[in-house]
């Protein structure tokens, strides 16, 4: 309880906007996270890479509490996530998440999918949460596909209009979870194009992917995970061209 | 002509895939097996269907007296016209009949009124609660200088409709707030809701109505009556929420875990993520079973007979039982399938039209 205490108190100056203290996480037995502690500046890009089952989306997913864990801490933006719904509503209201399979609500239009976190969170009058939507949709190029429905939108097109979604609700930070990965290769660039102009914004950004030109020209971190630990952590520079862990080195062999 | 060198050519399908002679081949005859069927269907229908048509309607009488069809070898249809003020509205007072009438005309109205989805404002609902009162007021009286007219007078076809529609729209809410019981993290709302919904799938419909009638009057405090048609229109609300639910739970089960964590990642509460994301989807996937069980409510509320209800099945034996139509029964039960079939037609067509508009091409 002191050492978080002080751990607060001497951030105070630049609090960090994710704080998280020797958290744990277990899926029945299985210890899927071990000891994490990590702490992120507000407008820090972040890429999360590891082998597959490294727990890498556990982590992220923690964040905003779609997992709950059992051990340590997690506080985002000043609000330490329990089992209180308040304050874990009030968390996923200012964190954003894009996910792997888009998870646009199909029966919904693609405006009232991007206006319907702003309405009924935020309690945005309607008119307003539209054109605010729309200039969304103008920044991911997609503005002209408003009226229609994601059953109707390519892959690409819907990871887009799930990062404007996202963005309408004017997140402090966003979540990306191999955003990429469903995609057909030619609608790769312009989804990670979009989330480049985000990074240019200054967005805080926590990115897991595989797409390692990504994290080499946007990240201010790269951090390596593998078993549920994370094994390393340091700028992109130090992390591809002078891997410090024997795993590192061996994973980094293996996706390059 | 150089200026579009790669235009291609749209040409037209061969002709023996279209038009009437197309379409007998790919349907009636596109094998020799088919062909035999067809063939087969062709004599039978020739056997069976002058005979019916000659008994229906060329050798039939359409409004006569009862002696007059005595003569006939074809169908007195003349039994439903010299009937009809009973079958449809049954012991209702005379010289009153237009109340039930408008009030039938009214619910109809509204039902078409609300079958356009871009209706479906919060100025629809006022205005079947109001529509309610006035159907009400209608048929018991008591109020505008009407006369009352006791429930227990209420039969025939309002009765049917009443306690069919009543039934549905009220049992459905409560069979959704059943299932998402039934799916809910707290052990005892969920042991409840199972409780219920499997002592009443155990239980007929016959079996409920009986205990409305018979055996929930003798729980009640000393004084205290329910009417009987409240009573069971409760048994068959009762009764079709535990169906509704079962139908709708799997709805929701069918729904992908990636719903559910959108919405929280965006902050919604439980209500909201239930009502603007998962219900919707869901019950748009159970538009067909829940169509049927509908369906079945609509035709098991002619159970009611059994606890002396007289609804428009009831009040068709009744006209029948009288010697002198007693012998055209064929023509009566013909006529009240032709009415059941109307209704539950229409819920049909209209459930596939729902089905289709709700279609996003996911
Ligand atoms: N709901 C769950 N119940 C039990 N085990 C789970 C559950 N979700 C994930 N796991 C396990 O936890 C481990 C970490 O999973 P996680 O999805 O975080 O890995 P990942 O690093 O994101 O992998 P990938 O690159 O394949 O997405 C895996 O071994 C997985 O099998
Ligand atoms: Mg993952």
């Amino acid at each position: 309880m002191t050492d978080t205490q002080k751990n607060i108190n001497s951030s105070a100056t630049e609090k960090p906007i994710i704080e998280i203290i020797g958290m744990h996480k277990w899926y029945g037995e299985f210890h899927v996270l071990s000891d994490i502690n990590l702490q992120v500046q507000s407008g820090e890009k972040i890429v999360i890479c590891g082998p597959s089952g490294s727990g890498k989306s556990t982590l992220i997913r923690c964040i905003n509490r779609l997992e709950e864990h059992q051990r340590g801490q997690i506080i985002v933006n000043g609000t330490e996530l329990s089992n209180d719904v308040k304050n874990i509503e009030k968390v996923r209201a200012e964190v954003g998440m894009v996910f792997q399979h888009f998870n646009l609500f199909p029966h919904l239009t693609i405006l009232e999918n991007l206006t319907l976190g702003p309405i009924w969170v935020r309690k945005q009058p309607k008119k307003e949460a539209e054109e605010n939507a729309m200039m969304y949709l103008e920044k991911v190029q997609i503005a002209e596909q408003a009226k229609k429905y994601p059953g109707q939108l390519s892959g690409g097109q819907q990871q887009r209009v799930a990062i404007a979604r996202s963005l309408c609700m004017n997140p402090q930070v966003m979540l990306f979870d191999e955003p990429t990965s469903a995609l057909d290769p030619e609608m790769i660039k312009e989804v990670l194009d979009v989330m480049i102009g985000l990074a240019e914004e200054g967005m805080t950004m926590l990115v897991v992917t595989h797409e390692m030109g990504f994290a080499k020209s946007v990240a201010d971190r790269v951090m390596f995970m593998d078993e549920g630990e994370i094994v390393e952590q340091n700028s992109p520079d130090v992390f591809f061209d002078n891997p410090q862990h024997e795993r590192t080195k061996l994973f980094l062999s293996q996706i390059l | 002509m150089n200026e579009t060198p790669t235009k291609r050519e749209y040409l037209l399908p061969p002709k023996t895939n279209v038009g009437v002679i197309g379409w007998l081949k790919t349907n009636l005859f596109s094998n020799w097996h088919n062909s035999l069927l067809t063939f087969l269907l062709v004599a039978l229908l020739a056997w069976l269907l002058p005979p019916l048509i000659r008994w229906a309607f060329i050798d039939s009488l359409w409004n006569s007296s009862a002696e007059a069809c005595r003569n006939i070898d074809g169908a007195c249809w003349s039994v439903i016209p010299n009937n009809l003020r009973f079958i449809i509205l049954g012991f209702f007072p005379e010289g009153e009949e237009w109340r039930p009438i408008v009030a039938m005309l009214l619910l109809l109205g509204l039902v078409i009124y609300s079958k356009e989805r871009s209706r479906w404002r919060k100025s629809l609902g006022w205005l079947w609660l109001a529509n309610i009162i006035v159907m009400g007021s209608l048929m018991h009286g008591g109020v505008f200088g009407l006369s009352v007219v006791e429930t227990s007078q209420w039969s025939g076809l309002p009765l049917t409709l009443l306690l069919s529609f009543f039934g549905m729209i009220v049992a459905y809410p409560f069979g959704i707030l059943l299932a998402l019981g039934r799916r809910s993290n707290m052990p005892t709302i969920k042991t409840m809701c199972v409780t219920y919904i499997e002592m009443i799938r155990g239980v007929p419909l016959i079996s409920m109505l009986f205990m409305s009638s018979i055996m929930f009057p003798l729980f009640l405090p000393e004084g205290v009556t329910i009417d009987k048609v409240l009573r069971a229109l409760i048994a068959i609300i009762l009764f079709t929420a535990a169906y509704i639910a079962e139908v709708v739970r799997g709805g929701l089960q069918a729904m992908p875990r990636g719903q559910y964590e959108a919405a929280d990642s965006l902050g919604l509460n439980y209500s909201q993520t239930m009502r603007l994301i998962i219900l919707p989807q869901a019950l748009k996937i159970v538009i067909p079973p829940s169509v049927g069980i509908l369906l079945s409510v609509f035709k098991d509320t002619s159970l009611v007979v059994i606890i002396a209800l007289f609804d428009v099945l009831k009040t068709t034996m009744v006209t029948l039982s009288n010697p002198e139509w007693g012998r055209y029964s064929t023509e009566s039960y013909i006529f009240l399938a032709l009415l059941y079939f109307c209704f539950c037609y229409a819920m049909s067509s209209y459930s596939r039209k729902l089905e289709k508009e709700l279609d996003t091409g996911y």
